[in-house]
């Protein structure tokens, strides 16, 4: 293994970019140098992740590409790394972050500059969490990755973006409060905030389950489940495109890692102990919101709404704590995030032509928009989880899993599969076919260049990995097969203990 | 030879799609036809091999999902079953390829339909070559899809979007039932590859669990599910309402999918997993009441139609229901020969009822027809051999396939069995007299069209005829060619042999005679007395229904599922909806949560502000009041 801190260089790459766009010529639509370095700077990023996924060896579930310096001596280090698990999001992050910045084509005017310079940030912001290895690190990212998406909220949303800027605020600070003072109370308990020693020394089991309620309280409303929801749709109409991009490709998967990473790596007992709270949750969010989605008149909503569906079967199958529930919950993160990103980027493209995210408002755009509604079914049906794109591996495999647990979790969670299907459909049926709505629409475009670079980038993956998903599957295996056996052998020992 | 059969399609589905405009639709319907009859050519070489040779294979194309123990390959398993089923897919689809020429000449969107045509194909091809229950529910779920896409395919029509949504959800209903029963196959067996599966089926006979509070024995719980599957698929009671709206699409695709190949997956994925259903008695015993009642009840609503296109799909509906109580009484051999000669005379009927609404520029009300069998008449002959086959006139196809079935329920001497077998023989009465209906009102009689003048009708182009010929020599001599081989005492296990497992062997008595012939003897009476009410005292008839007017009614409105599912599932869905998104969470949730917070700091600040008001004098009121307060206390002490 080379010296070289490549993890380090992800993380401050982006940064370097911010320091460079500070130099260019301010906005003006002529001279777009700061997209060029922000664009250059991201995709720089992504052939370093795939050259890291390429060394990167997924036979041993130990963290790799290690780098870990003093900062506060005896307390805080840090420390980064990665393993089977967190390598396909950073490659996830790398991937949406060009992608997000090409589609900031002219729907942004205002203050082009700073918005990159948010977007940059909160790129290398998101690496850092999902490849830290230190909890204060990681609650340092965690939390500081709130601050761009606030800003590019609450500066170039809509006409509510303050409402939804704080509301997103306020939430998400409620529950990350609770997490910072459970990392205090971990370090008073073990004296270290290493991962991996952590790991090692196990925590007391009468702390666990009090420590565990104030993590989810932090990736509850991340993820967000049910019913700490609400502030997902808001935020994703009042946000810019690329902002709805990167919250519900990549900020909502950090809900996820953390309870993989945290919760049942930290927390077994206690884990154990929530799962049927989990369960609990993860149904009524697939249930709920798709009936919710169901009904929805803004297109934005209806995606935001599925979303946290989507998360729901997330969230089910981490705590199948089975081989398949964990790899398709993995699997169903990264399809959803190329799933979501797209459809956002799919309305973002009719949104820039009409100004108008009112399903109602459109209609038989297939005639006008071929090459649309091709890229938007394809999504579609990967948001359906049809066999042959990704969505589909994801959601049997946390099926499969789930149904090992328990026949009834399994059975309502598969009921939400039916209404995935009901609200994508009717959904594309009233924006795409019958007679062309409104004679206005005749004026739109089909997709330009960019647009079908962007989307066919997110819409491959999707079909491939829904036909040949082993290069992530194997990529993962060996890290969830290590951390269920821990977790397993955690919970014999829990039994000794109590026992004794 | 496998590859090309499987793939042809499939490239097919691709030029003509990505590069349809490149080539040319005329090239693009060439292109795509080609390939689909050199599939045809080579799965009857195919074919022709497993009943001389008895060949098997079962070919690894690559591993699809490899998570744990959970393992699923992309595969090309060739037996018996699976090349019977690449001959019926790729003929019919041929056939309906070369068809489509002319039927879609005046259609901008010819190259997209061809595409899709394709697409399914290939679908339905991985759905029958597979050795694994995941690949089967893929290509479940891709001929599904193309379904959805075909029916929807004239988008600019909203009904065709309504039903093409509506044909996806139901399956997806059925779908429901297949995906829990693939998930117990993985749960009991920790596999779900066919032989694997089927092979240590006798090792787990006894074990039992609980479902939702019901303690079910494994197999007959996995039976049922496989089988909620399936009556999605074909169209079986409960589940039937989307096969009806589904002839929205172009004729074409009824006669291919909604006739001759999608809607017999049903019907195969039990056949395939006869091993599994042998073992389960109330699984069989279920499957032939649906059959049963999804043959009789469909050809009752078949009976008083008027959309030409409608009463062939509840034809379809009701003959999938013949074959699915064919393998509810064990004959799934029978089952098979009656997909395969049923393939022939619908896709037969379908493409004639095609080009019957051709000529008459998409009419498809009957009662807007008549009289035009001297103008149309290759389409009358055809739709005549279709109709003799359908209703099993003596030595036609259906004769033999739909007679077996009724004469092995009637065999299998239990009282599902009798039953069935009586059923089976009322729903062949109906089956003739609507058929008979059908050719009567369509051809014969007065000519009631007001709008195209008689003169005007003209036959349909040669390129349309030409499939509609090749099927009626299908309709005609496929049932007595194949019978021995499909359904003979001795030669069917030498063909079928693994495909097909059969606990106890079939029963190779003989009926009484006079149950052996009632069912020609009554279908050849009705031809007659149908032309009799039909055409000749048609107001006898009218009199029947002014007395009858609410069963009238009743099988008019197709007893009246639609109205009932609206009710309970729709409706309510979308209400409940609309009532979590504005009442939970908007006047709950956010209510109390985020914004209940933000007011309560709010006013609470309010009234923090108003301590401050910087006058000295209140200040030092309270200062002295709280001083004397303090004082009392203390000296109180």
């Amino acid at each position: 293994m080379t010296n070289f801190p490549i993890l380090s260089s992800l993380i401050l790459l982006p940064l370097i970019g911010v320091l460079f766009i500070l130099f260019t010529r301010s906005n003006n639509n002529k001279y777009q140098s700061s997209k060029y370095v922000a664009l250059f700077v991201s995709f720089a990023n992504f052939i370093i992740s795939l050259y890291l996924w390429y060394i990167f060896d997924a036979s041993t579930y130990e963290f790799q590409f290690v780098e870990e310096r003093k900062w506060i001596d005896g307390f805080i280090n840090y420390k980064v790394g990665v393993d089977g698990i967190s390598i396909l999001f950073i490659l996830l992050t790398t991937l949406i972050t060009p992608l997000c910045i090409i589609s900031v084509n002219n729907s942004i005017s205002y203050k082009l500059k700073d918005f990159l310079v948010a977007i940059l940030v909160s790129e290398s912001l998101m690496i850092g969490v999902f490849c830290s290895l230190d909890l204060v690190i990681f609650y340092l990212f965690f939390e500081g990755g709130l601050i761009p998406m606030f800003l590019i909220i609450g500066i170039w949303g809509g006409e509510r973006r303050i409402y939804s800027a704080f509301k997103f605020f306020l939430y998400t600070l409620l529950g990350s409060v609770l997490m910072l003072i459970a990392i205090i109370s971990i370090y008073w308990i073990t004296g270290t905030t290493d991962v991996s020693k952590l790991y090692e020394l196990g925590i007391d089991f009468k702390y666990q389950n009090i420590l565990w309620l104030a993590f989810f309280s932090s990736f509850a409303v991340k993820t967000p489940m049910w019913p700490v929801h609400t502030w997902l749709p808001d935020a994703h109409v009042e946000a810019p495109t690329a902002g709805s991009v990167l919250l519900a490709a990549i900020l909502l998967k950090m809900a996820g890692y953390g309870f993989l990473r945290f919760s049942i790596g930290l927390f077994p007992s206690a884990s154990e102990y929530f799962v049927p709270l989990i369960y609990l949750l993860s149904l009524v969010a697939i249930i709920y919101t798709s009936l919710v989605a169901l009904m929805q008149e803004d297109m934005k909503k209806l995606i935001a709404y599925s979303s946290v569906a989507h998360m729901g079967f997330v969230t089910l199958g981490i705590f199948t704590l089975t081989d398949q529930g964990i790899t398709g919950a993995i699997f169903q993160m990264i399809s959803h995030g190329l799933v979501s990103a797209a459809l956002f980027l799919c309305v973002g493209v009719i949104y820039e032509r009409m100004h108008s995210r009112e399903i109602n408002r459109y209609g038989g755009i297939v005639s006008i928009m071929p090459r649309y509604s091709i890229v938007l079914m394809i999504f579609t049906l990967g948001a359906i989880g049809l066999p042959g794109t990704s969505g589909f591996i994801g959601e049997f495999l946390i099926l499969v899993g789930a149904f090992k647990k328990s026949f009834f979790v399994a059975t309502i969670a598969t009921l939400g599969v039916i209404l995935a299907a009901a609200y994508m459909l009717w959904l594309y049926k009233r924006v795409i076919f019958g007679k062309l709505k409104n004679n206005d629409l005749k004026s739109m475009i089909d997709l330009k260049n960019h647009e079908i670079f962007i989307l066919w980038s997110l819409g491959i993956p999707v079909i491939f990995f829904g036909f040949y998903p082993e290069p992530l599957i194997a990529t993962v295996e060996t890290s969830v097969n290590n951390l269920i056996e821990m977790y397993n052998l955690n919970l014999e020992q829990n039994i000794k203990n109590t026992d004794g | 030879m496998e590859y090309i059969v499987i793939f042809l399609p499939l490239l097919g589905a691709f030029l003509s799609g990505f590069f349809g405009k490149i080539i040319g639709s005329r090239n693009s319907e060439i292109l795509t036809s080609l390939f689909v009859s050199i599939s045809a050519i080579l799965s009857f070489v195919i074919f022709y091999n497993v009943i001389t040779q008895n060949y098997e294979n079962n070919l690894f194309i690559a591993s699809w999902i490899n998570s744990g123990m959970f393992i699923a390959n992309w595969s090309i398993k060739i037996d018996a079953l699976s090349s019977l089923m690449l001959v019926v897919v790729n003929l019919i689809s041929a056939l309906v390829h070369i068809y489509s020429i002319g039927y879609m000449s005046h259609d901008p969107h010819k190259t997209r339909f061809m595409s899709y045509l394709s697409l399914f194909t290939f679908s339905m091809l991985a759905l029958v070559t597979s050795d694994n229950f995941i690949q089967l529910f893929f290509g479940w779920e891709g001929v599904g899809l193309c379904s959805y896409f075909l029916i929807g395919f004239w988008f600019k029509k909203d009904s065709a979007n309504v039903a093409a949504i509506k044909a996806f959800l139901v399956n997806r209903v059925g779908d429901f039932g297949f995906a829990l029963g693939i998930f117990l196959i993985f749960y009991i067996f920790g596999t779900v590859n066919f032989n694997e599966v089927f092979q240590s089926t006798p090792k787990i006979l006894d074990r039992e669990l609980i479902f939702l509070g019901i303690n079910f024995n494994a197999i007959d719980l996995i039976c049922i599910l496989l089988f909620i599957g399936a009556m999605g698929k074909s169209a079986q009671i409960i589940l039937h309402t989307w096969l009806p709206d589904a002839m929205e699409g172009p004729t074409p695709v009824s006669a291919l999918i909604h006739a001759a190949t999608m809607v017999t997956a049903g019907v195969f994925l039990v056949v395939r997993c006869s091993p599994l259903f042998e073992y389960s008695e109330i699984a069989l015993t279920l499957i032939t009441i649906i059959g049963m009642t999804t043959a009789f009840f469909a050809a009752s609503v078949a009976l008083v139609q008027n959309d030409i296109k409608k009463i062939i799909a509840y034809s379809t509906c009701s003959q999938l229901g013949y074959m699915f109580f064919a393998t509810g009484v064990g004959a799934y051999n029978v089952a098979m020969f009656h997909l395969f000669t049923h393939a022939f005379f619908k896709a037969l009927l379908f493409l004639g009822a095609g080009s019957v609404i051709h000529s008459f520029k998409d009419e498809q009300d009957i009662t807007q027809m008549g009289g035009v069998w001297k103008s149309l008449p290759y389409t009358w002959i055809l739709m005549l051999i279709g109709t003799l086959a359908l209703t099993g006139f003596p030595f036609l196809s259906g004769f033999y396939s739909k007679d077996a079935i009724i004469e092995f329920a009637y065999l299998k001497g239990t009282s599902s069995g009798y039953w069935a077998a009586f059923i089976g023989i009322t729903t062949a009465l109906l089956t003739s007299i609507y058929s008979w209906r059908l050719i009567f009102k369509t051809f014969h009689g007065s000519y009631n069209n007001k709008k195209i003048k008689i003169e005007a009708m003209h036959d349909s182009p040669i390129v349309m005829l030409i499939p509609l010929i090749i099927l009626s020599i299908g309709a005609i001599f496929a049932g007595i060619l194949f019978k021995e081989l499909f359904i003979g005492t001795e030669s069917s296990y030498l063909f079928w042999r693994d495909s097909i497992k059969f606990l106890t062997p079939l029963s190779t008595a003989h009926p009484p005679l006079w149950f052996i012939y009632s069912t020609p003897l009554l279908v050849t009476i009705s031809i007659p007395l149908a032309y009799y009410f039909f055409i000749k005292k048609h107001h006898l008839l009218d009199q029947l229904v002014e007395g009858n007017k609410p069963l009238y009614t009743f099988l008019k409105n197709k007893w009246y599922f639609d109205e009932l599912y609206n009710c309970i599932f729709v409706y309510p869905a979308m209400r409940f909806g609309k009532f979590l998104w504005k009442k939970i969470d908007e006047n709950i949730i956010d209510k109390f949560g985020p914004d209940g917070i933000s007011n309560l700091i709010k006013r609470f600040s309010i009234k923090a502000v108003k301590f401050q008001s910087g006058f000295i004098y209140q200040y030092a009121f309270v200062m002295l009041i709280g001083f004397s307060i303090l004082l009392t206390l203390l000296i109180i002490k």
